[in-house]
């Protein structure tokens, strides 16, 4: 491909493309993003393109492997158009039925079908699945018409059309009040005006300007990031473009976590696309405005996710922060004026040149704007990446597109924002996803990780892992991050091992407020939210710990015993073979005891047993 | 294992000391980790001091000082494998492998590591064994996943 030269050169690019894809008549979407990756998706797209080719069908049905479709816990997905036809968890073996019986004779497979829980009833398209029904996918609903590696897909679904435009007709300066008044705030945790970061940036006096796109996402919990920088690159490269436009830079990093193999490979190509095309390079589409964008691959440290600690680390240093008396717009990278935004907002920005900022600031509440895309994971029904509306209710999320809790469980709370984050219990349900809302609520909207706990869970341990994360993640530079933290978890500890004293809340609260009050960053700052939120929410809990030596989630090893249900236990020495410790004892067809004395409660035999009949009390 | 030179992997960044976490990355994407010698090389190479570059090294969690197991099964401890239990197939897996996360077993067959989010949340608890990604595991699954590579290695090193 040879370089494009100008506006025109697109456009007659962009037709040329669409003509060829007019050819098809059928389109298979397969999903490869990260859920059904993990659900071996691979296995399918290979067979699948082995059958097409095998039936001859290449040249009439169009295969594309798509980024993330979302409903992950359905994986492997696969959407046929025309007709929206919904195929899921596929498996290898189907391979040759999908296409000699659907692709070719149009026929319907039934147990590939999804079924609704609530009616039984059998569903054909994705459109009417609830958990999409509910959703407006926004930029997750783009994922499914590219091929994740294809600039030319890109371009063809209308890419770059909003590049050609502030190239063509929009000032810096008008593209930066058009980011303003669309009330876009950073997805990426702060929230932060887009706008207006923008807009100091672009003011900062320097010769030298960089843009930053933050897909680091260290957030454990979180990958609505990976959902969309695998499954969209150009769509971020994009945004990122028109963001250096408006701040006057000449120079964009990417900086991807290595623990995401796929997203540092697909951006790759995307820069490495974009730059043959010239859209990436000097003089772009025969403009005045020249970018490049370099990638940098984050080194598993979630205090990257702080401006400069990422700068730094983008720089080839150790990523610790620093602090931020003159902000990173002024004094970033290389000490230049630096704009970083995450993934998800820059994704958000080519939508807003192209429909204009009233369109943006149509959806959403009167402080947060546009959609937000969610993870929702844990103790549910419907895993998936969701992208709502902002205002959404998390009632709305969890129960309607989430489907509720598995196997008749109750839903106990939900954990937003990551660890910098908090838990919610279900009598705040109603709280919209709005930034300011669950900000007074002691949680945030954070990336958007929703982490669903159910009676199983313990709050107590959950925060336990909070801090024992943020202990393990805590730069070090600070002492009250440093050492605030840990003393937290010495005492939830101590709480989760029996030898909790009430007189230690009092503590916990007093440390959690210092830590917020005084630590540099705000990733140490926000560390005490887990605390803070569980005590103000489930303090009942920390009181069973602690006065009845209890774990009433049955999760707190200390505390909690195995035993077999008599009622349920059919004898059948699955559970007394699979015991390493020997704690097992009890004859075929007759029920089986645990000795507690060699019990290690390492919970195999309840994962093995059929029966459900092992509990822990 | 590895496949690329020194030199190959420097090339084109000698004297840039911000391309240190890049090429650090590169060393251990080929050699699975980051022998002393190459850092010393590193550090002469892109002109930052060697104590930078064990700083470095030792600050971020992607790069490792030793060598792996042929096998390294890595378990995520991320938020939502964490509510599904993912901390109950970490104390199993050191159990049955005698060995602390970093380690090799002392045949040279195993390693386990921990990471904080593997990015699959929706499907966990997710165990990676090398490339492999393993959803929904189980004490028990994980158990028997290790019988199997065991038995496989086994067979193909019986096979040689």
């Amino acid at each position: 491909m040879s370089r494009l030269n100008s506006f025109r050169e697109l456009e007659h690019l962009r037709e040329g493309l669409r003509e060829r894809l007019e050819k098809y008549t059928t389109t298979v979407m397969l999903c490869g993003g990260p859920g059904c990756h993990a659900a071996r998706s691979q296995a399918v797209i290979d067979a699948i393109r082995k059958e097409l080719s095998a039936q001859r069908l290449t040249s009439e049905v169009r295969l594309l492997v798509t980024g993330c479709h979302g409903f992950c816990e359905e994986g492997p997905l696969m959407v046929i158009e025309p007709g929206n036809l919904f195929y899921h968890r596929i498996s290898p073996d189907d391979a040759f039925e999908i296409v000699s019986q659907t692709l070719v004779k149009g026929k319907v497979i039934e147990r590939l079908l999804y079924t609704d829980p609530i009616s039984c009833k059998k569903i054909q398209t994705e459109a009417e699945i609830p958990f999409y029904r509910l959703q407006d996918r926004e930029l997750l609903s783009q994922n499914r018409r590219v091929d994740s590696c294809s600039i030319e897909d890109y371009i063809a679904a209308g890419g770059y059309t909003a590049l050609a435009k502030v190239l063509q007709s929009i000032a810096p300066l008008e593209a930066i009040k058009e980011i303003k008044a669309s009330g876009l705030r950073g997805r990426g945790g702060g929230g932060f005006p887009t706008g207006r970061k923008w807009g100091e940036c672009q003011e900062a006096p320097s010769d030298e300007k960089y843009v930053i796109c933050n897909a680091d996402e260290g957030d454990p919990g979180a990958y609505m990031d990976r959902g969309v920088l695998e499954g969209n690159p150009h769509l971020v490269l994009e945004g990122m473009m028109i963001g250096a436009w408006a701040v006057g830079a000449r120079k964009g990093y990417v900086y991807v976590r290595h623990e995401y193999p796929i997203a540092v490979k697909h951006t790759r190509i995307a820069v490495e696309q974009a730059r043959e095309f010239g859209l990436l390079g000097n003089n772009i589409l025969g403009s005045s405005f020249s970018f490049d964008v370099d990638i940098a691959r984050g080194g598993g440290a979630f205090v990257c996710g702080e401006s400069t600690a990422l700068m730094a680390s983008v720089e080839g240093k150790v990523g610790e922060p620093r602090p931020k008396d003159v902000h990173t717009v002024v004094d970033g990278l290389y000490h230049k004026p630096t704009t970083l935004n995450n993934v998800e907002t820059w994704a958000n920005i080519p939508g807003i040149i192209l429909n204009g900022s009233s369109w943006f600031a149509s959806k959403g509440t009167q402080g947060s704007k546009g959609t937000k895309i969610l993870a929702l994971t844990g103790r549910i029904k419907n895993t998936g990446l969701v992208e709502v509306v902002m205002g959404t209710p998390i009632r709305t999320v969890v129960f309607d597109i989430g489907g509720g809790a598995v196997n008749g469980k109750q839903i106990k709370a939900v954990q937003i924002g990551g660890p910098s984050g908090g838990c919610l219990p279900v009598d705040k349900f109603d709280l919209p996803i709005d930034f300011d809302i669950l900000s007074e609520a002691g949680s945030m909207v954070g990336s958007g990780g929703m982490v669903v706990m159910d009676e199983e869970s313990c709050m107590i341990d959950v925060t336990k892992y909070f801090l024992t994360f943020l202990q393990d993640e805590s730069c070090g530079k600070c002492l009250p991050c440093r050492v605030g933290v840990d003393r937290m978890l010495e005492i939830i500890t101590d709480i989760t091992e029996g030898r909790g004293k009430p007189e230690q809340l009092d503590l916990l609260e007093e440390l959690a407020d210092t830590v917020s009050q005084t630590a540099l960053c705000g990733l140490g700052k926000t560390a005490p939210n887990p605390v803070l939120t569980t005590l103000r929410y489930f303090r009942p809990e920390y009181e069973a710990h602690i006065n009845e030596k209890k774990c009433p989630a049955g999760v707190c090893k200390a505390l909690i015993t195995y035993w077999i249900d008599p009622d349920k236990c059919t004898g059948c020495k699955v559970c007394l073979q699979v015991c390493t410790y020997g704690a097992i004892t009890g004859r075929k067809k007759q029920v089986h005891v645990i000795d507690t004395q060699l019990c290690q409660k390492c919970g195999i035999c309840r994962s093995e047993c059929k029966f459900d009949a092992i509990r822990v009390i | 294992m590895s496949t690329l030179t020194l030199e190959q992997i420097l090339e084109g960044r000698r004297s840039q000391p911000n391309q240190l976490i890049e090429v650090l990355q590169d060393i251990q994407e080929d050699r699975g980790y980051l022998p002393n010698d190459d850092m010393r090389a590193v550090s002469q190479n892109l002109g930052v001091p060697l104590i930078e570059v064990f700083r470095v090294a030792s600050f971020y969690k992607a790069f490792r000082l030793k060598p792996t197991g042929r096998i390294v099964l890595t378990i995520c401890l991320g938020t939502a494998c964490h509510v599904r239990s993912a901390h109950l197939l970490l104390d199993h897996a050191l159990e049955q492998l005698g060995v602390k996360p970093g380690e090799v077993t002392a045949d040279g067959l195993f390693s386990i590591e921990c990471v904080n989010c593997l990015g699959a949340c929706a499907m966990g608890p997710i165990v990676k064994e090398n490339g492999i990604y393993h959803d929904h595991v189980t004490p028990g699954k994980l158990r028997r996943l290790i019988e199997t590579i065991r038995h496989r290695e086994m067979e193909a090193k019986s096979h040689v």
